[in-house]
């Protein structure tokens, strides 16, 4: 081992000596969120609609709330050290994973902290723990709703579907569309390809092409790589059905009906809850009737 | 069922999702054949892309995005070859380096500048008179009705060619790459060269992000290569550094994925992750039966020193 | 002589001191941004050192964050060292992840020392097998090791997309709406938290996640820096590297070496695959992407591997210090709420200085090397010359 090495390790020993400052806790009337994301709060899917609905909320309670949101967070173990950071801090009301690969994270850290309260999703499961939230979305709901719209509106009867991998939200979006298309007409083709990445915006955009010369004349497709698909639907004169954002500015013209999540309603239970002294051990779906999940038309749907 | 398989369209697909390897690849081979490797392509692939995006978007003008593209090529190739010319840096980490920067530079423009994804009408296909009519093999449909930048991309390939084997410049080029020290006591200025090398090849890699943000995709948003730069670099070695080798490897890995996107869209039933990753085992296959000879740059990625 | 041994001193002290004063350099360049989008830089960067040194647990997060970095840099050694450039860490990792994996679920029941050497020797050899077979390509049909691990990259990616969301997929999570996940891990192969007695009655590390994976590939680190200059399989491996055909020459086979410098450059990569799930996440689990699993190690690894001069002890600082810049920026958006990708951005600049910074580091060596013949490479050609002559 020579000098140079030495001193490196020499430096970070050095570092880790410097301070271990003690924490300040805040304790007052502002509700504090912290919310952990897997991709960009303006991804117009999946990060945005959670960021989406913390704004919302902070422009509706104003000095009353405040959050702070850690986007770009796709690798998991980044996110268990931010949630592990925050739990801590002992500053945050409620904190926020939002995505269902930190699931297991959540697992592991509430009950180290019995007094903060956890929310997750998309899921169900609490883990029995009575400081735990889970919240999923009904997205077949209005995945159906698409489907039969799309169905009913297709001319040449042929659908074409993006979509990232055959997981969580993503899947229950396409299955709900399938069905929701076949009801209303039991001879539609709908067309399915899940590419393999949630970012491969050039796959997912020849996924589309390919749609168009094999006919299709309605495209849809959850997550965040189809603006690209997007652009296709609306550069070849097709209709698009889009869900977890609107994606009607994007869409413009060719947009018909996007599904958008809004977790702000359910998000105001869970702070009521929390206020009230319940920290969790509820699972929330949002769905069409409790209206978590909103149709939004788009301009080719008006 | 074959004939479905193989529709025209999927040939077409191929044409359109080689542009961006070709331009990329092309860049980078000339580097390479002198001696540098640059691994952060996709990074200077990013930022073209966003400024290609963002200057269409404010202007509506195709050309002026273009040359933003080139602009952003220019500026990131002086840098990219400062370090790894002038500075001798190790051109590996280096590479990482530039991609991490382009990675997060871009996503942090568009964040600030743009917002949220927004779409701009890129380069129209266009559509040749009389060839692009053509019926038979659907011919007029596989080659006659592209973008403006697939056909440069295409373009490029016999050119880079000629350039290399047949004027001073490609012997300069590939006397830089292969004895930097004869060329040198032959009199080249070796790091002009390579200076000349990086920066157009950083140009071609903006030019590739632009072809992605302003002519095939029409949006960005953050990631939008998601690793297509790095395949470009693979094709490089794919293509044994030669341009028709790049274009080989960038035909045959788009066909393969413009094969699997229609095997899906047709409805044939095959778990999506064998297809996706059908075209990286099958460009490994390629190169196992592929020859065997190579005319990798002796002197690639190894910095010059003209001595004490 | 006691007074040009302090200049040694001095001069091995600057060069130790440069990567430090170029990543100072780096974040200098990296405030221009900061200031750009109105953030106090001050502020910013005492969040980044707060957030990776500031606090005990802290500092036990910059050294999770560094352990799978520290495994793949330590088989970058000896892949670099033989002139093979391994891209591949990312699938390797996978790849050992998914043996491991398996491994530990399929022995569930066993004792827990059987389970986790068990699991790490799967992890290992998958690691290695597909790294391997990189080197094989490359000694058996002149494959472009840089071509097959990029490529390869992406193929571990799909099958572990398809292992999770299929036939590893944990059984309590078949409903529709499930992400790929194999089921947890039993406590008994769970690699231990690693808490540090201290003399004084009180324990460093205590409640935070840093596990005895540390331990672990800081002695593969000595193993791998022992193999690498006191055996002659490390000496064969270094010729190669140096002068392929010199080494040729004098009768080793130049094949058999890219093989085994694959081979353990994949198992230590593997390594970190499978520690990763042992020590932290207790689980494998993937968001579709290959950064999901790995945070980039397989990549990070390369830099921190030639950070520290491709010397596995080396490589020890050089990964606590990258682990500590990833798990500091984190901080930094967090603290100042700038976006994530300004953090990437600073990183890229810092890599970019820190390898520039090196041409200083040579300037100063070769100056020295006149006065000096103890370096590696000079004591490599030697040995390889002399061995010719036999």
């Amino acid at each position: 081992m020579n000098k140079r090495n030495l001193t490196l390790l020499l430096v970070v020993v050095a570092m880790l000596v410097l301070s271990a400052l003690p924490i300040a806790r805040a304790q007052d009337d502002v509700f504090r969120v912290a919310a952990v994301a897997p991709s960009a709060t303006n991804d117009l899917a999946f990060s945005q609609s959670m960021f989406d609905a913390l704004t919302l909320l902070k422009s509706e309670m104003g000095d009353g709330f405040d959050f702070v949101f850690q986007e770009g967070t796709f690798v998991v173990d980044d996110a268990a050290v931010a949630l592990r950071e925050w739990a801590s801090s002992g500053e945050y009301d409620l904190i926020i994973a939002h995505g269902s690969q930190y699931g297991s994270i959540i697992e592991e850290l509430a009950p180290e902290f019995p007094e903060t309260s956890f929310a997750w999703g998309t899921d169900v499961n609490t883990f029995g723990l009575n400081n735990v939230f889970a919240y999923t979305a009904a997205s077949d709901q209005g995945g159906f709703l698409n489907g039969a719209m799309a169905a009913y509106m297709s001319e040449s009867g042929i659908i074409g579907v993006v979509g990232p991998i055959e997981v969580g939200d993503a899947k229950l979006y396409v299955d709900g569309f399938v069905a929701g298309a076949q009801a209303v007409n039991p001879d539609v083709q709908v067309l399915v390809n899940y590419i393999g990445s949630f970012s491969d915006v050039t796959l997912a955009t020849e996924a589309a092409n390919t749609f168009v010369s094999n006919g299709a004349d309605i495209l849809t497709g959850s997550a965040q790589m189809v603006t690209g698909a997007i652009a296709v639907a609306k550069d070849n004169g097709l209709l698009w059905f889009g869900t977890q954002a609107s994606q009607a500015d994007l869409a413009e013209g060719a947009g018909v009906m996007f599904q958008v999540y809004r977790w702000d309603v359910i998000l105001k239970d869970m702070i009521e809850k929390i206020q009230g002294g319940t920290l969790g051990g509820e699972a929330y779906t949002i769905t069409l009737a409790n209206g978590g999940l909103q149709m939004v038309m788009g301009q080719a749907g008006n | 069922m074959i004939e479905n398989i193989l529709a025209p369209s999927v040939f077409a697909t191929c044409l359109r999702l080689s542009t961006p390897y070709l331009f990329a690849g092309i860049g980078e081979m000339f580097g390479q054949r002198s001696g540098m490797l640059n691994l952060g392509v996709e990074g200077v692939m990013l930022m073209g892309a966003f400024f290609a995006h963002y200057v269409v978007l404010n202007t509506g003008s195709l050309l002026l995005g273009v040359i933003a593209a080139l602009v952003v090529g220019l500026v990131m190739g002086v840098a990219i070859a400062f370090v790894n010319v002038t500075l001798k840096a190790e051109q590996g980490i280096s590479g990482i380096g530039v991609y991490l920067f382009g990675l997060g530079m871009s996503e942090l423009l568009f964040k600030t500048l743009v917002g949220t994804p927004r779409s701009v009408s890129g380069f129209p296909p266009l559509h040749i008179p009389v060839l692009s009519d053509i019926e038979f093999l659907g011919i007029g449909q596989i080659f006659f009705q592209h973008n403006l930048l697939v056909y440069v991309a295409f373009a490029l390939v016999p050119i880079s060619a000629y350039v290399l084997r047949r004027t001073p410049l490609g012997l300069m080029i590939r006397a830089v790459g292969q004895t930097p020290e004869a060329a040198d006591a032959m009199g080249i200025n070796v790091a002009r060269v390579r200076y000349m090398t990086v920066i157009f090849g950083a140009m071609m890699a903006g030019l590739a992000g632009a072809s992605l943000s302003i002519a095939l995709l029409n949006v960005f948003q953050q990631n939008l290569t998601s690793g297509l730069g790095f395949i470009a670099i693979a094709l490089v070695y794919f293509g044994r550094w030669r341009p028709v080798g790049v274009m080989s490897g960038a035909l045959l890995f788009s066909f393969v994925n413009a094969l699997q996107l229609q095997i899906s869209a047709i409805g044939i039933d095959v778990p999506s992750e064998f297809a996706v990753m059908a075209p990286y085992v099958i460009t490994i296959i390629a190169l196992v039966f592929a020859s065997k000879q190579t005319e990798k740059p002796t002197a690639l990625t190894k910095p010059f020193d003209r001595g004490e | 002589m006691p007074s040009s041994n302090l200049r040694a001193f001095i001069d091995r002290l600057i060069d130790g001191l440069l990567p430090l004063l170029s990543l100072v350099a780096a974040l200098a360049v990296a405030s221009v941004l900061l200031i750009a989008l109105n953030a106090d830089v001050g502020q910013a960067y005492s969040a980044l050192i707060e957030g990776a040194f500031g606090t005990q647990n802290a500092f036990a997060e910059t050294l999770v964050k560094s352990i799978p970095v520290l495994f793949v840099a330590i088989g970058i050694c000896v892949a670099f060292r033989a002139n093979v450039i391994n891209i591949g860490g990312e699938g390797q990792m996978i790849a050992g992840a998914l043996a491991g994996t398996t491994a530990t679920l399929a022995l569930a029941g066993s004792p827990g020392w059987l389970i986790i050497i068990a699991s790490l020797v799967a992890g290992f050899l998958a690691g290695a097998l597909y790294g391997g077979l990189a080197g094989f390509l490359k000694a058996q049909f002149n494959v472009n090791e840089i071509l097959s691990t990029i490529m390869l990259n992406q193929v571990a990616v799909q099958m572990m997309n398809f292992l999770l969301n299929g036939p590893l997929l944990d059984p309590s999570e078949q409903g529709l709406n499930h992400i790929p996940k194999t089921a947890r891990i039993v406590a008994e192969a769970q690699l231990p938290r690693l808490v540090i007695g201290l003399p004084d009655g009180t324990a460093l590390f205590d409640r935070t996640r840093l596990h005895y994976g540390l331990v672990i590939a800081i002695l593969l680190a000595a193993a791998i820096y022992v193999l690498l200059w006191r055996t002659p399989i490390g000496y064969r491996i270094r010729a190669v590297g140096y002068n392929e055909r010199a080494s040729r020459y004098a009768g080793i086979s130049v094949r058999r070496q890219m093989i085994l410098s694959m081979f353990l450059a994949g198992g230590c990569a593997g390594l970190a695959g499978v520690v990763q799930v042992l020590g932290l996440q207790y689980r494998l689990q993937t968001d579709g992407s290959p950064g999901g699993f790995t945070a980039n190690a397989g990549f990070n690894g390369i830099v921190a591997a030639l950070f520290g001069g491709l010397n596995p002890i080396g490589a020890i600082p050089a990964s606590i210090l990258f682990g500590g810049l990833l798990v500091g920026a984190q901080n930094m958006q967090r603290d100042l709420g700038v976006p994530a990708s300004l953090i990437t951005a600073i990183n890229g600049i810092v890599v970019v200085f820190v390898v520039s910074s090196q041409i200083l580091i040579k300037w100063r060596g070769r100056r020295r090397l006149q006065q000096s013949t103890s370096r590696t490479e000079v004591a490599v050609e030697n040995a390889v010359v002399a061995e010719q002559q036999v």
